[in-house]
């Protein structure tokens, strides 16, 4: 059974074993309006906890997908790179930015789950 | 009408409202030792008309580059300017605005950029250019951290043909951002070997480089990509292009270059304009402004500012530079220069250029124990002396000829580049021009 679980940059991580799927929520694509861009890492490459792993652009605005956790990126979603639209409309699905294998399985153990993460939103107004 | 805004008593005020007796007050931190006692020695007040003669008798100590048989090149090059550029860029709208971005009530500005940017990339032979940078010389440093950022790679290799002012530009932007610069030896004639490996970011070489010999980067452009890396092409006489094969033809994936060669005086070194042209693929790792072409509600074309996301008033720290400024107006008079011109214009300009140059080159190298450097060149070569260049630019100048850029003056350390003197010939510069150069030459010679 996958774990999920989110960041209050409003990243979710997806833990299947020892990897995990990550990309950004839904509040996060509806604050930034229509994405028209998004940078991804090289597969291959090291992403550090709390550290950039991509960029996403919107009409408005630009700002950093920060990684959730340390490890080496296994695949990145090159879908979204022809087609940033796909964020909006399925952010948690088609959506999704890189994949990673996981430094430590256990990194996961401090980010909220869904009901927290909700809390969280709410808070945000 | 009173020139000074404040009053004796305006200052009073403030002085008593922050609670210090003084001006002098406010300097007591600096200490003694490093404060001028008295007064710099110059008039206190003086009558317009005074001022006028004093500044005249000072500016006349200047030698104007009109005014003699002119040979300076070395990344600023004389041109004639049509009367049409200076009459234009006058305009009010053009000349006092600031920043004009605003595409309501921008629409002429944003759309000579426009073509300014189209000009560019037809130019160079790119898919993309930007609205203008300060100089070539910035361009290139910020060609080197594009190729950083595109790469993520750490290190650029620097041909010892770049312009020496360029490489020093490029270090000191490296110093600050990671990158190490590896720059090779300038030596004039000889064929260079680039050292690149998995690290290397780009390559930046210049055509026609700073002794004024043009390179084919074919060869170089595939070798670099095998490698992953960029080859970065700077251009110091953008004229050039109009006979000479665009970096972009040769594979070059940033094109970075001086347009002031179009529409714009050498103006004392600067204000200068800078080109910078790059692949669409690379387009959002581009600095500097963009203009893109639009329709606005009603389907009629217009134009506005794009991809801004990548500038500092939005992405702040991890904007692809911290330039935000571009050279609006100097960009105004290259467009206007280089639209006059035409295609055919263009060609019969860099043509004159090149055949000024050849004569130049044919003459100056006849005189004994003076020999021709390049093997190729279009409108500047160097030539070595039988004395050091710097005495004998000194000695031509006393004779009323400037005549070239010594090297040594950038190569200090160089021994082996104090007889080379770089001599540039353009449209402007006449047969007479080049006969009295000629015995003056020989003159200083004998």
């Amino acid at each position: 059974m996958p774990t999920l679980r989110f960041t209050k940059d409003h990243e979710w991580i997806r833990q299947d074993g020892d990897t995990a799927v990550i990309g950004i929520t839904d509040y996060a694509q509806q604050q930034l309006g229509d994405i028209v861009y998004v940078e991804l890492p090289s597969p291959g490459a090291r992403v550090e906890a709390g550290k950039e792993a991509g960029v996403v652009e919107s009409a408005k605005a630009a700002s950093e997908v920060y990684a959730p956790v340390s490890g080496e990126v296994v695949a990145v979603n090159e879908l979204i790179a022809g087609d940033p639209a796909k964020v909006n409309a399925d952010p948690m699905g088609e959506g999704w930015f890189l994949t990673v294998k996981l430094d430590d399985p256990a990194a996961l153990d401090g980010l909220m789950d869904e009901a927290a993460y909700a809390a969280f939103v709410a808070e945000q107004g | 009408m009173r020139y000074l805004p404040l009053t004796p008593r305006d200052r009073q005020e403030m002085l008593a409202t922050i609670g210090v007796r003084s001006i002098d007050d406010l300097f007591a931190d600096v200490p003694n030792a490093a404060r001028r006692a008295g007064l710099v020695d110059l008039p206190l007040a003086q009558g317009e008309i005074e001022v006028e003669r004093a500044l005249s008798r000072m500016a006349a100590k200047n030698v104007a580059a009109g005014s003699v048989p002119f040979f300076i090149g070395g990344g600023a090059y004389r041109h004639h300017v049509p009367a049409a550029v200076d009459h234009l860029i006058q305009r009010g709208e053009f000349l006092t605005s600031y920043t004009p971005y605003q595409p309501e009530l921008a629409q002429g500005t944003l759309q000579s950029l426009f073509e300014f940017q189209t000009q560019v990339a037809l130019l160079t032979g790119m898919e993309v250019a930007n609205a203008s940078l300060y100089d070539g010389a910035t361009a290139c440093a910020e060609a080197v951290a594009m190729a950083h950022r595109v790469t993520r790679r750490g290190k650029a290799v620097l041909s010892g043909g770049l312009h020496p002012q360029y490489r020093e530009v490029c270090r000191t932007y490296a110093q600050f951002s990671g990158v190490e610069v590896s720059l090779l030896d300038a030596t004039p004639g000889v064929a260079e070997i680039f050292d690149i490996d998995n690290n290397t970011a780009c390559v930046v070489v210049q055509n026609p480089d700073f002794f004024g010999a043009l390179r084919d980067g074919s060869a170089l452009a595939a070798r670099c990509h095998q490698a992953g890396a960029l080859l970065v092409v700077v251009v110091t006489e953008i004229v050039s292009l109009g006979a000479v094969t665009p970096p972009g033809d040769m594979g070059a994936d940033i094109v970075a270059a001086e347009g002031q060669s179009f529409g714009n005086s050498l103006n004392f070194g600067g204000p200068h304009i800078g080109l910078f042209a790059a692949r669409e693929q690379q387009v959002r790792q581009m600095p500097g402004r963009l203009v893109g072409q639009t329709e606005d509600a009603d389907g009629r074309r217009g134009w506005v500012l794009t991809l801004s996301t990548r500038e500092q008033h939005i992405r702040r720290e991890k904007a692809t530079s911290n330039i935000c400024t571009n050279s609006g107006l100097c960009a105004l008079a290259f467009t206007i220069h280089l639209a006059l011109l035409g295609e055919a214009g263009l060609t019969r300009l860099a043509q004159l250029n090149h055949a000024a140059a050849c004569t130049l080159a044919d003459r100056l190298a006849a005189l004994p124990g003076v020999s021709l450097v390049n093997e190729s060149f279009f409108n500047e070569f160097a030539l070595r002396l039988p004395v050091p260049a710097a005495a004998a630019v000194a000695a031509l100048a006393d004779k009323g000829v400037l005549g070239g850029v010594p090297v040594g003056r950038f190569y200090p350390a160089r021994d082996d580049l104090a007889d080379v003197l770089l001599v540039a010939a353009t449209e402007t510069t006449t047969t007479n021009d080049i006969d009295i150069y000629y015995d003056v030459l020989a003159e200083v010679l004998r």
